[in-house]
């Protein structure tokens, strides 16, 4: 059973031996001929509390052991005690760059479970947000990998346009991150007046941001010199490590889940999937880059579907909540209302699994129900869990400070490893 | 380039493999390969090498716990989740594992993606997989006991301190008032 906190606290001790380690670093590590450093938890260029613990011989690195953990918050079994529904908040605090991902796998995965339908103008309205948000996380990527490289003015301008992204999502959803905004069988409320002429204003300011980042970093000599041939991933290796999204695209392999398995109606949308050649850390850099522009294509295409007002979540009253006018009127809409906000709804003793291209990779969600309100498990297989444990593969026999560039390439945020 | 034509995976499991596929099930569109615990290596190998299958991406693998109903027909359920990029289709492979003797094993040596994904499940639901070149514990602290996503694990709460319960609370936290 769980230890005892209060035994933990006072057993425990600061000393180690590498006697610990044998089998995971190498012989000369325990004999004292290479060096074993940590690097981490708090260290500014491991995007989050991640600790590596480093054996070193002179600068190149022999063996990289890493270790996460640090945000594992119970993510999982917090949704299994939870009906469907209130589990979507949750969601949001994985991957908390693009919250909108995580809440659309999960959404996605319950929606399968009970057969609930989606409305084609919410379809709409999740793909022009998930874009958003792919626009957002990879303003984060862009900026921490530019200023791991030396590179600070480029943070300073992501964030400015991530800052403009997050104010739509305030304004959509109330809060400029943990919005929960998709819910299953659509959305949360309907857009705001508002959101449309913001977004146009928002995808017609942007095109001319990246054209800036390209000129600052694409024929930047140094930027070169620190990412050409760095963290080389081979498309066997990729696949065999299971790495996903932008970090396998750049060594060449095309898989796409928006292409392969659309979602959402992503296969009415007509964008294409940048590919790299060589998969070293400047080819993923380029595949994200592009993806920005991909992205700013979807949202155009997007808004021109998108009609200002109609319906933004399904009417299947056994799953979704009626709207606030019926309550007044309707007798039914009442019970509906109660019945879903304290039970919620009953799904199958079954299960699923449904992916979606978040920014990061693929992100899986297996839910199995109960047959009751409550799911019985839920498990995220997420992009970062998956490119964290691909680093001492990329790291290898580089320098330590290869191995920041790799860390930034494969763009890992710790809350979506931890869970 | 020339792909050869996609065979069922199922079928071919039966002929290739037959004793060790204990059911198949379909669920909304998903195909579940229940297969012998002991033969999980032989069903992947023959998933990923044979020609018109090639499960070539190995997706996900969680584990399920069915307490309080130890008899699902286990206590224990682990879901591999494969993809053929080639045929771009997916394949749930599951096995039930007992519950006094929960082992399985690993199928890191078809897919080093597994490493990682079968240390977590060692972690958070104890179960064994036999040949894991590192069996530690992945998320939570080295040292710590039990498997928290197991049913009968408690859900767990920090109890909040007020003025009244103070002292109590922190003779248990000695680190706290340094």
């Amino acid at each position: 059973m769980a230890a005892n906190p209060n035994e933990l606290a006072t057993k425990a001790t600061w000393e180690g031996s590498v006697e610990q380690l044998r089998g995971l670093v190498s012989d000369r590590a325990l004999s004292g001929e290479t060096m074993l450093l940590n690097m981490g938890p708090h260290h500014p260029s491991t995007h989050g509390v991640l600790r590596l613990l480093l054996e070193l011989d002179g600068e190149e690195i022999v063996t990289v052991l890493p270790d996460v953990g640090f945000l594992h918050t119970g993510i999982e079994k917090s949704i299994e005690d939870k009906s469907y529904e209130k589990g979507v908040p949750l969601t949001d605090r994985m991957d908390y760059l693009s919250p909108m991902s995580n809440n659309m796998a999960f959404c996605m995965a319950i929606e399968k479970l009970v057969e609930l339908d989606v409305p084609e103008r919410a379809q709409i309205i999740r793909v022009i947000c998930l874009e958003l948000s792919r626009i957002a996380s990879h303003m984060v990527w862009l900026g921490t990998q530019a200023l791991d490289m030396g590179a600070m003015s480029v943070f300073l301008y992501c964030f400015r346009e991530r800052e403009y992204v997050l104010r739509i999502f305030e304004m959509i959803s109330g809060q400029r991150m943990m919005g929960s905004y998709f819910r299953p069988g659509g959305v949360w409320r309907d857009i705001p007046a508002d959101f449309i002429p913001e977004v146009k204003r928002f995808i017609e300011y942007f095109p001319a941001k990246i054209d800036d980042y390209e000129a600052l970093l694409v024929n930047n000599p140094i930027w070169k010199d620190r990412t050409f041939g760095v963290g080389v991933l081979e498309p066997d290796m990729a696949l065999a490590l299971g790495v996903t999204g932008p970090s396998l695209r750049g060594s060449g392999v095309n898989w796409d889940i928006r292409k392969a398995e659309p979602y959402s109606g992503y296969e009415t949308y007509d964008f294409d999937v940048p590919l790299g050649e060589h998969g070293d850390v400047y080819d993923r850099f380029m595949c994200r880059l592009q993806e920005l522009r991909e992205s700013v294509k979807i949202i155009q295409q997007g808004l021109k579907r998108l009609t200002p007002k109609g319906e933004f979540r399904s009417n299947n009253r056994k799953y979704v909540f009626p709207p606030r006018s019926e309550l007044g009127r309707s007798m039914e809409a009442v019970i509906h209302h109660f019945k879903l906000w304290t039970y919620g709804f009953d799904a199958p003793d079954e299960e699923v699994y449904v992916s979606v291209e978040s920014p990061r990779g693929e992100l899986g969600c297996y839910l199995h129900g109960t047959g009751g309100n409550k799911p019985r498990r839920v498990h995220f297989k997420t992009p970062s869990f998956m490119h964290i444990a691909a680093i001492p593969t990329l790291a290898e026999g580089h320098m330590i400070a290869d191995l920041i560039a790799i860390i930034g390439s494969v763009d890992i945020v710790l809350g979506d490893c931890d869970r | 380039m020339h792909i050869p034509p996609a065979i069922d995976p199922v079928e071919s499991l039966k002929a290739a493999l037959g004793d060790a596929i204990l059911d198949v099930k379909v669920f909304r569109k998903e195909t579940t390969v229940v297969v012998e615990p002991s033969r999980i290596v032989d069903v992947m190998l023959h998933l990923r090498n044979t020609t018109g299958l090639v499960y070539n991406f190995l997706s996900d693998i969680s584990a399920v716990d069915y307490y309080p109903d130890t008899h699902h027909p286990e206590r224990f359920g682990v879901a591999y989740h494969i993809y053929s990029m080639l045929y771009n289709r997916r394949l749930r492979v599951k096995v039930y594992l007992p519950e006094e003797e929960p082992v399985v094993p690993s199928i890191t040596s078809v897919w080093p993606a597994a490493n990682w994904l079968e240390r977590e499940i060692i972690d958070m639901m104890g179960i064994t997989f036999e040949g894991h070149p590192d069996p530690r514990r992945l998320l939570m602290p080295e040292d710590w006991d039990g498997h928290p996503h197991r049913r009968d694990y408690p859900l767990g709460k920090e109890v909040v301190q007020f003025s009244f319960n103070a002292e109590e609370i922190m003779k248990y936290k000695p680190f706290a008032q340094k």
